[in-house]
């Protein structure tokens, strides 16, 4: 078995790339850490010297606009040069190779790459041809994985419901396509969920999905019952093309995360949502403007996760 | 010219002879009668087989110089002991025009390496459209006709190019997959491409496509070869098919039956292959059947890609993997694992694909074909990028420690390499 990429000969987190593989001592390493940054954030002051010196290099083959903003100002704050790199218009569209581009950024003395690409697996191609100081940070590739995400919907409900060891999640929506929802899943597993059920239709669910630890419901109502987290991902519009459903209100009426659906899940239930959300397509206005939801706070929170992910490997 | 091979350990797969022996190549040929020779090999120690023919090896030409060339890819084959090759038709531009397959020809026998059998496009520039000149192909060389990985999916086109194969006897070789079910997909569609976040190939692109075919055999009777089986559903479909008496044949590539889904670890690009990897009860289900014969032989796929095309991820990179070089170590192997003899494993090199093929190679009978490999069965080796002679070093096992060695391959009575 090859020895997992993002961990040095020491066992500590070099890269950052998935969720899956982390042993649980390094997961909760990173959110006790993001714990500690959360205050900085508070200060009048938000920065902290610790990667002063360093340059970040925001890699984005793939066009967003939140990741790159927390990323950028999570660098920031960790005092680093951060230099955004929107290469879905730029060396891509010249026909430069990923690994080039890769190579010339190195040549310009990067220490962290955070790369988001629209290709499975694209970072660990990075991970494994950066030079040995360099560190990279997935931030979003293809369905794969996005760990800083996992990380910071971990964070999000950890500092809510405290112990992982009771929770029921249900994961709702297009888990197929989602991310999201497999770093937050093999998070999730790895912390001692004890239960964690996904919810969608048949074309939205990948093959073989149980194997991730996972219930399957397609039924909303009978997924949300006695749920403690509810997530609900976000439905692209190009899901309505290619088969995979018929139409966003239809979407909606079975899976769209109502106020009558949310009082089947636990009375202290909350509501989270990567972002950014279609209103009326997976989420009613109610529900995320309403008291269970925690759908700002997990952008706060992001900014900690990130800074706590990049100072940590950057320590290593 | 009179060729003695002596002290030996002689297998002929065909017949099931494995025993020691002398080898007498006359002219070119095989022969009983010894005399003197003109030169002695002692092949104290090896193993002297018939060498070994690969239904499927691509050499790159003409088009695709950059991933490998004509005469790089024939000295992999003969340092991998194969005298026999069928190269499918995806070269730019595709194989479809008699010219092309009479220079290929022409080509590879100036190299004085391996036989060369050109399979011909089965429709224009593999476009799924119009039929090709089948029988000026033919006398141009073309052994069969061929989609190579490129898929046919108008089935009434498929359906004309099978009476039309069957009109005048000829094979049609074609990979089965559906291609709007394998649309986009580049791994099996199951647990390790969910984690993975991979577009899937569900198995049931083979088997309905392999359905459909069936169908269109019991309906023209056209002679056919099933190439690259994947699923454990195909191989039962394939079974059927035998015993119903249909004029089907059908091969694997030698890493289906080793590798799994499993296998691609962290997006291993090396194992990204056409058709997928798929799990590994499909994998034990192609090996088995490998054995018992529902698959008739087993084939190299060689796919030399250059480095840029398969340093990508995963997804974008280019399918295919080299094997010339390891489709003896890899079958002895698995004949290893699953206890056959010596002549049975070779069989699934030798004088099984030379039945598919046609030829009289394949065996050591007086008047075949006078190629042969010499090989240390017991001699390891661990594969590497560097010792590999063919230009594309993509394979899946770098670093795996292999046993079967060649020291020499006779073409026509010639030496043609020397290990």
């Amino acid at each position: 078995m090859q020895r997992n990429p993002q961990l040095n000969e020491n066992g500590e987190l070099q890269h950052l790339l998935s969720i899956e593989g982390l042993p649980r001592e390094i997961l909760v390493q990173i959110l006790d850490t993001a714990e500690s940054f959360a205050g900085v954030t508070e200060r009048e002051v938000k920065k902290v010297p610790l990667l002063r010196g360093k340059s970040v290099f925001n890699l984005f083959f793939e066009p967003s606009t939140r990741t790159r903003t927390t990323f950028e100002i999570a660098a920031k704050r960790l005092s680093a040069d951060v230099i955004n790199l929107n290469i879905a218009v730029s060396s891509a569209t010249k026909g430069e190779s990923l690994l080039d581009t890769v190579a010339n950024l190195s040549a310009m003395h990067a220490d962290i790459f955070v790369v988001r690409h629209a290709s499975s697996g694209a970072p660990f191609l990075i991970a494994r041809h950066v030079k040995p100081h360099e560190h990279v940070v997935n931030a979003g590739d293809g369905r794969h994985a996005h760990p800083t995400q996992g990380l910071l919907d971990l964070f999000t409900i950890r500092h809510y419901k405290k112990d992982f060891s009771k929770l029921t999640v249900a994961i709702v929506g297009d888990v197929l396509h989602s991310r999201v929802a497999r770093s937050l899943i093999h998070g999730l597993t790895t912390l001692g969920a004890p239960e964690v059920r996904v919810i969608g239709p048949y074309t939205l669910m990948p093959a073989g999905v149980e194997a991730l630890g996972v219930r399957v419901f397609h039924d909303m109502k009978a997924g949300l019952k006695d749920a403690d987290v509810v997530v609900m991902l976000r439905l692209q519009n190009e899901r309505m093309r290619g088969a995979l459903l018929p139409s966003a209100q239809e979407f909606f009426k079975h899976y769209g995360l109502t106020s009558d659906k949310l009082a089947l899940a636990r009375k202290d239930a909350i509501v989270m949502h990567p972002g950014p959300m279609n209103r009326g397509v997976e989420i009613d206005s109610s529900v995320a403007d309403g008291p269970h939801s925690v759908i700002l706070p997990q952008v706060t929170f992001g900014i900690a996760v990130r800074m706590a992910v990049m100072s940590i490997v950057a320590g290593n | 010219m009179r060729l003695h091979i002596k002290n030996g350990r002689v297998i002929d797969p065909a017949s099931g002879k494995d025993g020691a022996g002398d080898v007498f190549i006359v002219d070119g040929k095989i022969s009983n009668e010894g005399g003197k020779a003109d030169k002695v090999i002692d092949a104290k120690g090896l193993v002297v087989a018939p060498g070994l023919i690969d239904l499927s090896a691509r050499l790159r030409e003409p088009g695709l110089e950059y991933k490998a060339t004509l005469a790089s890819e024939m000295d992999a084959a003969v340092a991998g002991g194969v005298t026999s090759l069928a190269c499918p038709p995806d070269t730019d531009p595709p194989l479809d025009e008699p010219g092309l397959v009479d220079m290929l020809r022409r080509r590879a026998k100036s190299l004085e390496r391996a036989r060369v059998y050109p399979v011909g496009a089965l429709t224009v520039k593999l476009q799924g459209e119009a039929l090709t000149e089948m029988g000026l192909l033919a006398d141009a060389g073309c052994v069969a006709f061929s989609q190579a990985n490129v898929p046919l999916a108008d089935t009434q086109v498929l359906w004309r190019a099978l009476q039309y194969a069957a009109t005048f006897g000829f094979s049609v070789w074609l990979r089965v997959e559906d291609a709007w079910l394998a649309k986009n997909g580049v791994s099996h569609d199951g647990d390790v491409a969910t984690r993975l976040g991979l577009p899937g190939i569900p198995a049931f692109a083979e088997t309905i496509a392999l359905a459909t075919l069936l169908e269109l055999v019991r309906a023209t009777r056209a002679r056919v070869h099933v190439c690259r089986l994947s699923s454990a559903g195909a191989v039962e479909m394939m079974r059927a098919a035998k015993k119903e008496g249909l004029p089907v044949s059908c091969d694997v590539g030698i890493h289906h039956v080793h590798l799994c889904d499993r296998d691609l670890g962290y997006f291993d690009p090396n194992c990204r292959l056409e058709p997928p990897l798929r799990s590994p009860r499909d994998r034990d289900a192609l090996s088995q059947a490998l054995a018992d014969g529902a698959i008739d032989c087993v084939c190299s796929d060689h796919t030399p890609v250059d480095e840029d095309g398969k340093h990508l991820p995963f997804a974008e990179a280019e399918a295919g993997a080299t094997g010339l070089e390891l489709l003896l170590p890899l079958t002895l192997k698995w004949g290893a694992t699953r206890k056959l003899s010596l002549a049975q494993t070779l069989s699934r090199i030798t004088a099984e694909p030379a039945r598919i093929l046609g030829t009289s190679s394949g065996r050591l009978a007086a008047g075949a074909p006078g190629d042969l490999v010499l090989f240390d069965p017991q001699a390891s080796f661990r594969v590497s990028a560097e010792a590999l002679k063919s230009q594309g070093k993509n394979t899946p096992f770098i670093g795996y420690e292999l046993q079967g060695k060649v020291r020499a391959t006779i073409v026509a009575g010639n030496v043609v390499y020397e290990g």
